[in-house]
């Protein structure tokens, strides 16, 4: 096991084996006023599964993908990311192809359009590893016939075609095919949002066994709040290229102390909430086109005062939770208000 | 996807309710080939034994197609002539279709300034018409049947590749590709063990077509004087040979070959234009 290079700081107190560490993550893309990642720092350890909940546009799936660096045509990076202790953004690319295939694995929002629909489920499965790691054909075949087995498939859609499997199950090869190189860390990127309800809670579960049978990471990138809270050990939120706020994911949910985590939880629509609107922000998230110069979600923010929008906040450990950064100049405040609303609830 | 083949509205008619038609220009096409491949045993006479005595009679018992104007049986002369009748085309589909698609999946793939090298000087070709490129080619090299292929397949290779290049461009927005891509596969083992299987079903099609297109070319050719040597048979060659028949009033030797290139495009084109029906409706 390769010994990533251990960061002191702040996170001293999180995971001590980490197999992805992104550290000051910034993504620049063409014809933008700003960073679309702008100091993105996340740690994903071994057996950890951590979530990075934020809504469309902040940045969380190009995270993600940074990771395999699947970067869109034209980005520029600064930072680090480290998988298992090897530099992503730097490596070659027979190195980078040797970690795409063995060391990790992404798992897609759509699994019928992630799968070529001409070839059998067997040929999808095994083919990275016959082409790339000269495994025999028949070894290849046992493998992606245990693992269909591990994730709930019988061997008999080795010989199937996409088009002949349903939605949940297309995911089931998906999970299979990201399992096949023996990978340390899974990347999911919504992996649940094209599936409906019961088959997203069947694959949740089935995520979170796989987790402890195999041994991997998860990095579960998703904006649903609640199967993040269900699924992960800690969370991520991601606000217009930042990370808002961090720690495990009972605190962070139950003691929001960023606004915007807050706002999105209360934002959640709940079954046994009184009828009526359901609450939103107001405002919308800042354009790429704009220069920021304060905090980000200032302009949207009850609390924000002068200081919000001069002076951008940093990460900072939350009062009395060593192991919980935020990044919000008025995180106290928020907190002593959400005590006193919860007396009224 | 595959955006150039799912709109066809002049052939609805003839695709949806007569599939017949189909069947009956699979079955000529069938029957073309076959005459083509065992011509030599099947030909009643050989094709240019010259019997002038005999010059522009009609059909009889041992020439039931007649006689052109040098006396040489015509049923012979067409089964023969279906040979390079149908080489021809075929040299042109094969050599346009396999240099078009190599262009057009670089360009598409790579992108980029390749892209634009490659479409711009492709696109060259389309400034010549085929047959003219054709003409100066056979008149510098001299008749033959290779010239004027060569010639033509260069004509006919921006047809394939520009439908290769928009056939990539979409195909490689697919998630799938990506999906591949993050499995560690190289960027030329997914072009070719995915992407060429995934667009050639319409690529064929479209090529089944071009091979229409490009017999009548080559017999145009043939009929000028420019496609195969004189004494070879041809149908193009035929129609030009028959022209003093027609003025004599025996007009069969020329009509025929004639109705023979126009049945086997005809044929050619509802079998490709079949095809590439049935891929464009396919559920992908």
């Amino acid at each position: 096991m390769n010994e990533g290079p251990m960061r002191e700081g702040p996170m001293s107190e999180g995971p001590m084996n980490p197999v992805l560490d992104i550290r000051g993550l910034r993504l620049h893309l063409p014809k933008t006023a700003r960073p679309v990642l702008d100091g993105v720092d996340l740690t994903v350890a071994e057996r950890e599964t951590v979530a990075l909940v934020g809504e469309s546009g902040s940045g969380k799936t190009l995270t993600s993908r940074s990771v395999l660096r699947l970067l869109p045509p034209g980005a520029t990076t600064e930072g680090v990311v480290d998988v298992q202790g090897e530099s992503v953004l730097t490596m070659d690319p027979a190195r980078l192809r040797r970690l795409r295939t063995h060391t990790a694995a992404m798992v897609f929002q759509d699994p019928r359009a992630a799968i070529n629909p001409l070839r059998r489920i067997g040929d999808f499965l095994t083919e990275s590893l016959r082409l790339n790691a000269d495994l025999p054909a028949a070894d290849a075949d046992r493998r992606a016939g245990e693992l269909l087995e591990a994730v709930g498939l019988s061997g008999r859609a080795l010989r199937q075609y996409p088009g002949q499997l349903s939605g949940g199950m297309l995911q089931r090869v998906m999970i299979a095919a990201a399992l096949m190189g023996d990978p340390v860390l899974i990347l999911a990127d919504e992996p649940t949002t094209a599936l409906d309800v019961t088959t997203q809670a069947e694959v949740v579960a089935l995520l979170g066994d796989l987790r402890e049978r195999f041994g991997t990471g998860l990095l579960f990138v998703t904006h649903d709040l609640g199967l993040a809270a269900a699924i992960s050990d800690r969370v991520y939120v991601m606000y217009a290229g930042r990370i808002a706020e961090t720690g495990p994911a009972e605190a962070l949910f139950n003691r929001p102390r960023h606004p915007y985590t807050a706002a999105l939880l209360a934002s959640t629509p709940r079954l046994d909430a009184p009828p009526g609107r359901l609450a939103a922000i107001d405002g919308r998230p800042p354009s790429l086109q704009e220069e920021l110069t304060g905090c980000p979600f200032a302009p949207r923010c009850a609390f924000a005062t002068q200081v919000c929008t001069e002076e951008m906040p940093p990460p900072l450990p939350v009062r009395g939770e060593p192991n919980r950064l935020v990044a919000c100049h008025h995180s106290d405040r928020l907190a002593d208000q959400l005590a006193g609303r919860t007396v009224h609830e | 996807m595959t955006t150039a083949l799912l709109h066809r509205p002049g052939l609805a008619r003839i695709r949806t309710s007569r599939s017949w038609l189909y069947l009956l220009c699979l079955g000529f096409v069938g029957v073309i080939v076959l005459v083509a491949l065992l011509a030599p045993w099947l030909s009643p006479h050989d094709p240019n034994a010259v019997d002038l005595g005999n010059a522009l009679a009609g059909p009889s018992g041992s020439h039931p197609l007649g006689v052109d104007g040098s006396g040489r049986d015509t049923l012979s002369r067409l089964m023969t002539g279906a040979r390079t009748s149908l080489l021809g085309p075929l040299g042109v589909v094969v050599f346009s279709t396999v240099a078009g698609v190599a262009v057009g999946l670089a360009a598409g793939w790579r992108g980029g300034w390749l892209d634009s090298v490659l479409s711009r000087s492709t696109e060259l070709v389309f400034a010549f018409p085929g047959l003219l490129l054709a003409i100066l080619i056979v008149s510098i090299y001299g008749e033959g049947l290779f010239a004027p292929v060569v010639a033509l397949g260069f004509a006919y290779l921006p047809y394939v590749s520009r439908l290769t290049r928009s056939l990539v461009l979409a195909e490689r927005e697919r998630p799938y590709i990506e999906a591949y891509r993050v499995q560690g596969h190289s960027a030329l083992q997914i072009c070719l063990r995915h992407v060429l299987p995934n667009i050639a079903p319409v690529v064929l099609a479209q090529s089944t077509i071009n091979f229409g297109y490009a017999l009548i070319d080559l017999a145009g050719l043939s009929f000028l004087g420019l496609g195969v040597p004189a004494l070879t048979p041809d149908w193009g060659r035929m129609v030009f040979d028959g022209e003093t028949a027609i003025q004599s009033g025996y007009p069969l030797s020329a009509i025929l070959p004639c109705v023979a290139i126009v049945l086997t495009v005809v044929a050619f084109n509802v079998v490709g234009e079949h095809w590439a029906d049935q891929v464009a409706r396919r559920d992908r």
